[in-house]
């Protein structure tokens, strides 16, 4: 490698255009973002504009939103993502560990199986969610085939829970397969002949020792989750609500920027505070991962 | 004999992918023996192995153990516990843990797991290491918490796959007389896996040889070196010559046969043959002289010198005969004076007592 | 004894084990079935497009003649061709200064050219509505003649886009063998001449896939689009996710089903040309 002081003019040519493109495009709207939710409404003769601002007086967005009806949605997002990604995580580590010991014929096709979904717009995926599951869906079809139903199954925090898990599945069979696939197998041998059962095995072998790949998968499930806005939208009805759909409800509807930009940094806050902590686990397993 | 603590019956394995890395082997292994199995890599031994731990199942046979059939049970069903090829210590675990494993996961008390481990540690000479995680430790180290944590656990028998393949020459050395101290010791049946001829012959006190899946011999390693049975365990345990011959006669007690270079010779042996049979010596059972020897009975001929290589204490001489293959022969270089004392190009006689021969059926 | 195994199976053969099969048919049901109804229902002749009636074009013809929704898809490929290719030559340029560069601070700007994955894509969307609005771009780029009307769009696209190519491209730099960069200048070739002979080449399957991947990605992108599209323009996505909240329709299944065989065409595609990298890589 180069010191980028040997070719200066190349090292800022290369690096020159996308640069700018993030600093103006990403990183400038996102200050813009910041002065707004420091901001108000204007007030002019009396009445609260609709386009004009006050910038930067005070921190009164941020207060309002731990009001408690806004926590609570928020304390609602983290409570439905955490479960979306402790759900996608049960049903993952099964899958990315049947694949690992699956034949190796079998191999690259249950792997293709498993992210090809993720290929296909979220969109489309949710509303063939939609097209199961409401209440004139194949769902309730086929129950009515043995005279139940039909159930309201869409426009709930169900709903919303299975879509997540639904959408970000791969996100979590991607790294679990590749650290399990890493593992040295003859440590579940070694535990095995040492006398411990096939399920102390798993407890006490295989979690800790695949503990890098639950930490990335969670992380990478739970992140989006958080986020999430178009599922919530579609399958969560009015009470399903989550932070994503609020903030979008401030800068469509309800036409208050100044608070959707401070509910907006309240998230990636957390998104942050998420991969830090994943930073922090992942030093702390670091022994492990060998 | 003593009943045999592990008895191998009639144990085939063939793999999905239609390999038989185990052909229809039966081998008796009696209490307390240090017991090897030897064999070119890829002969089976470690299928054979882990077929004993559990950690394979037979396609065909029994394998007996403390006198239950075991073939079929789970490994951690099974009085046997093994040291892998490569350790397999527990990353994620301190020493101590590691080698209380196998007694925490099995409901041993916690003051008896406590006092065991301490035990297993010392016998092992970890005792200061024990709150060592294993990648601050070396290979070496690793190697004895992966036989204290098998240790520990008193199992009738110890299985250990290469344990010396992984150490350098000085380690290897003193772990294999650690090993052979440890198995006096604990007096645990030892089965060991290698495919080291002085490896197995220096530490076992019985030997199988193992080609393509199937055993060629079972017996002590003197045995095997002064009585191979096959033309393999001959060439695979030692330098050997082997000398091709076509069959003339067979009596109920004696072969006559034609020796390729050598004529007409005739030995003693009971075993059945078919046309052609092998005469096998050991090179450092070989004489040379300059003049035709005259003692009555050897069995002798006249070659060339091709080449002469020393090695301070013995000389490795290659002579060449007509119309056979070259013989290796090896001489002591007991006197200080010029080494062997014979040239290249130079001719020379061979001679060895027929007694220091065998003759080789299969 | 109770407890026994199969003969010729070790304890570690879970590939044949019931339960994981069992499992594994039950989730790969529940992944495909709605996507596999989807599908087949777009060919259903029955316009509430719950009972199969039969098979049948017509929801194909209908989204045709739907001009809404044909306008809507030229747009999003209008709009995926341009940002790819901007975002294929930014990825690039960032990769190759990456890959060839050593200077202070590097893993901070690596951390940088990060952050458009992991932000919230709603974060990013309304950090671009409210830079749009506040710079005037919004006014001025929807007043714009087609195609300049998706100028703000494009934009967007490329700026979540050209970290992907980044990576995809980087990870193929990798394997470069540095002394064919050197024999090549050695043999009097000057570095622009190296530059197209050698290295671009190599990057080639690399700047393929990731072109591809960027091609996807934007095509898919909805939540970005939403907020950054004027009133008067309408992406694919946009249009379906109008059409979806009013409620289910054979015609949306026809054309997401097109929308499917695009991507999974592309994304097989990017995979193949992947494929290779990792045993040239030795
Ligand atoms: N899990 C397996 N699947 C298929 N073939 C195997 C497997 N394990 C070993 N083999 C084959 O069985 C034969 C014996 O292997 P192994 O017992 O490991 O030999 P050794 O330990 O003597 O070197 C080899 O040909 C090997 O390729
Ligand atoms: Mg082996």
């Amino acid at each position: 490698m180069d010191n980028w002081k040997d070719n200066r003019s190349v090292f800022w040519t290369l690096a020159g255009p996308g640069t700018f493109w993030l600093l103006v495009f990403f990183i400038l709207p996102l200050g813009f973002l910041f002065v707004m939710s420091f901001s108000d409404k204007a007030i002019i003769n009396g009445e609260v504009s609709i386009t004009e601002y006050d910038y930067l007086t005070g921190i009164s967005n941020y207060i309002r939103s731990v009001d408690t009806l806004y926590l609570t949605i928020i304390w609602k997002s983290i409570w439905v993502s955490a479960l979306a990604t402790v759900l996608c995580l049960l049903t993952a580590y099964p899958i990315a560990f049947g694949i690992c010991f699956a034949s190796e014929k079998w191999k690259p096709l249950l792997l293709l199986l498993v992210v090809l979904p993720f290929w296909i717009n979220l969109l489309i995926r949710t509303y063939a969610l939609i097209a199961v599951f409401r209440s004139q869906g194949y769902v309730n079809l086929a129950l009515g085939a043995v005279g139940l139903g039909p159930y309201d199954m869409l426009y709930n925090n169900f709903a919303v829970i299975f879509g997540l898990v639904y959408v970000y599945m791969p996100f979590m069979v991607l790294p679990l397969y590749a650290t399990i696939e890493r593992l040295d197998k003859s440590y579940l041998e070694a535990s095995l002949d040492l006398g411990a059962s096939q399920f102390t095995t798993f407890l006490k072998v295989t979690i800790p020792l695949t503990m890098p790949g639950i930490i990335t998968g969670v992380i990478l499930v739970f992140i989006p989750c958080l986020g999430s806005f178009l599922t919530p939208d579609l399958l969560g009805g009015a009470n399903a609500i989550m932070i994503g759909n609020v903030i979008e409800r401030q800068f469509k509807a309800a036409n208050d920027w100044p608070f959707g930009a401070a509910l907006s940094f309240m998230l990636m806050y957390a998104t942050f505070a998420a991969l830090m902590l994943r930073a922090f686990l992942a030093k702390r397993s670091a022994g492990v991962d060998v | 004999m003593t009943d045999p603590i592990v008895s191998i019956r009639g144990v085939s394995k063939k793999f999905p992918g239609g390999v038989i890395a185990v052909d229809d082997v039966n081998i008796d292994i009696a209490p307390n023996e240090f017991f090897a199995l030897l064999g070119p890599s890829g002969c089976g031994k470690t299928t054979l192995l882990r077929m004993i731990s559990g950690l394979e199942t037979p396609t065909d046979g029994q394998i007996i153990i403390g006198g239950q059939d075991m073939a079929l049970t789970p490994p951690n069903k099974r009085p046997t516990n093994m040291v892998f090829q490569s350790y397999a210590v527990f990353p994620h675990m301190t020493v101590e843990e590691n080698v209380a494993y196998g007694l925490r996961v099995t409901g041993v008390p916690e003051d008896e797991t406590k006092r065991r481990t301490a035990e297993a540690l010392e016998m092992v000479k970890l005792s200061h290491l024990a709150k060592r995680k294993p990648d601050q430790m070396s290979g070496g180290q690793r190697q004895r918490v992966a036989l204290a944590r098998a240790l520990v656990k008193r199992p009738k028998v110890l299985l250990l796959d290469e344990p010396l393949s992984a150490l350098d020459a000085k380690l290897r050395d003193d772990m294999r007389m650690e090993l052979t101290r440890l198995q006096e010791t604990v007096g645990i049946t030892f089965i060991i896996v290698t495919h080291d001829q002085d490896e197995a012959l220096s530490m076992a006190s019985r030997i199988a040889v193992i080609d393509k899946g199937a055993v060629q011999q079972i017996a002590t390693p003197s045995e095997l070196y002064e009585q191979p049975a096959t033309r393999f365990v001959a060439d695979f345990i030692g330098k050997v010559n082997l000398i091709d011959a076509k069959v003339l006669s067979k009596k109920a007690k004696a072969i006559t046969c034609e020796a390729k270079g050598l004529g007409k010779l005739t030995f003693d042996t009971e075993k059945a043959c078919g046309d052609t049979v092998a005469v096998a010596v050991r090179p450092e059972k070989l004489k040379i002289s300059k003049a035709e020897p005259k003692a009555a009975g050897l069995i002798k001929v006249q070659g060339n010198v091709r080449d002469v290589a020393y090695y301070g204490d013995t000389s490795h001489i290659v002579v060449s005969i007509k119309g056979g293959p070259d013989l290796q022969v090896n001489v002591q270089n007991d006197s200080r004076t010029g080494g062997s004392g014979v040239e290249r190009g130079q001719a020379i006689w061979v001679s060895w007592m027929p007694d220091d021969s065998l003759v080789l059926t299969e | 004894m109770a407890e026994q195994m199969k003969p010729g199976s070790g304890p570690l053969d879970y590939g044949n084990r019931l339960w994981l099969k069992i499992l594994f048919g039950v989730i790969f049901f529940m992944l495909y079935v709605p996507i596999i109804t989807l599908v087949a229902f777009s060919f259903n002749t029955d316009r509430r497009g719950i009972v199969w009636r039969g098979f049948t074009f017509d929801n194909y013809v209908k989204a045709w003649n739907n001009s809404s929704l044909i306008e809507a898809m030229i747009n999003s490929l209008m709009i995926a061709f341009i940002a790819t290719l901007i975002a294929t030559v930014l990825g690039a340029m960032v990769a190759l200064m990456l890959w060839r560069f050593r200077f202070p601070f590097k893993g901070a700007y690596e951390a940088f050219m990060g952050l458009p994955i992991v932000i919230p894509e709603i974060c990013m969307g309304v950090a671009l509505l409210l830079f749009f609005n506040e710079t005037g771009m919004m006014t001025a780029v929807v007043a714009m003649p087609w195609p300049l009307n998706l100028s703000n769009i494009i934009i967007a696209h490329v700026a979540f886009c050209f970290p992907f190519v980044a990576i995809v491209v980087r990870s193929r730099l990798v394997g470069f063998n540095r002394q064919l960069e050197e024999a090549s200048k050695d043999l009097g070739a000057s570095e622009w001449q190296t530059f197209w002979k050698v290295i671009v080449p190599f990057m080639m399957p690399g700047l393929v896939a990731g072109a591809l991947l960027a091609f996807t990605l934007s095509l898919d992108d909805f939540v970005i689009t939403f907020f950054t599209s004027g009133p008067e323009t309408v992406t694919f996505p946009v249009k379906v996710y109008s059409l979806v909240r009013r409620g289910v329709s054979p015609e949306i299944n026809a054309a997401s089903t097109v929308l499917i065989v695009i991507t999974v065409v592309a994304t097989v595609l990017a995979m193949k040309l992947q494929a290779p990298q990792k045993s040239g890589k030795g």
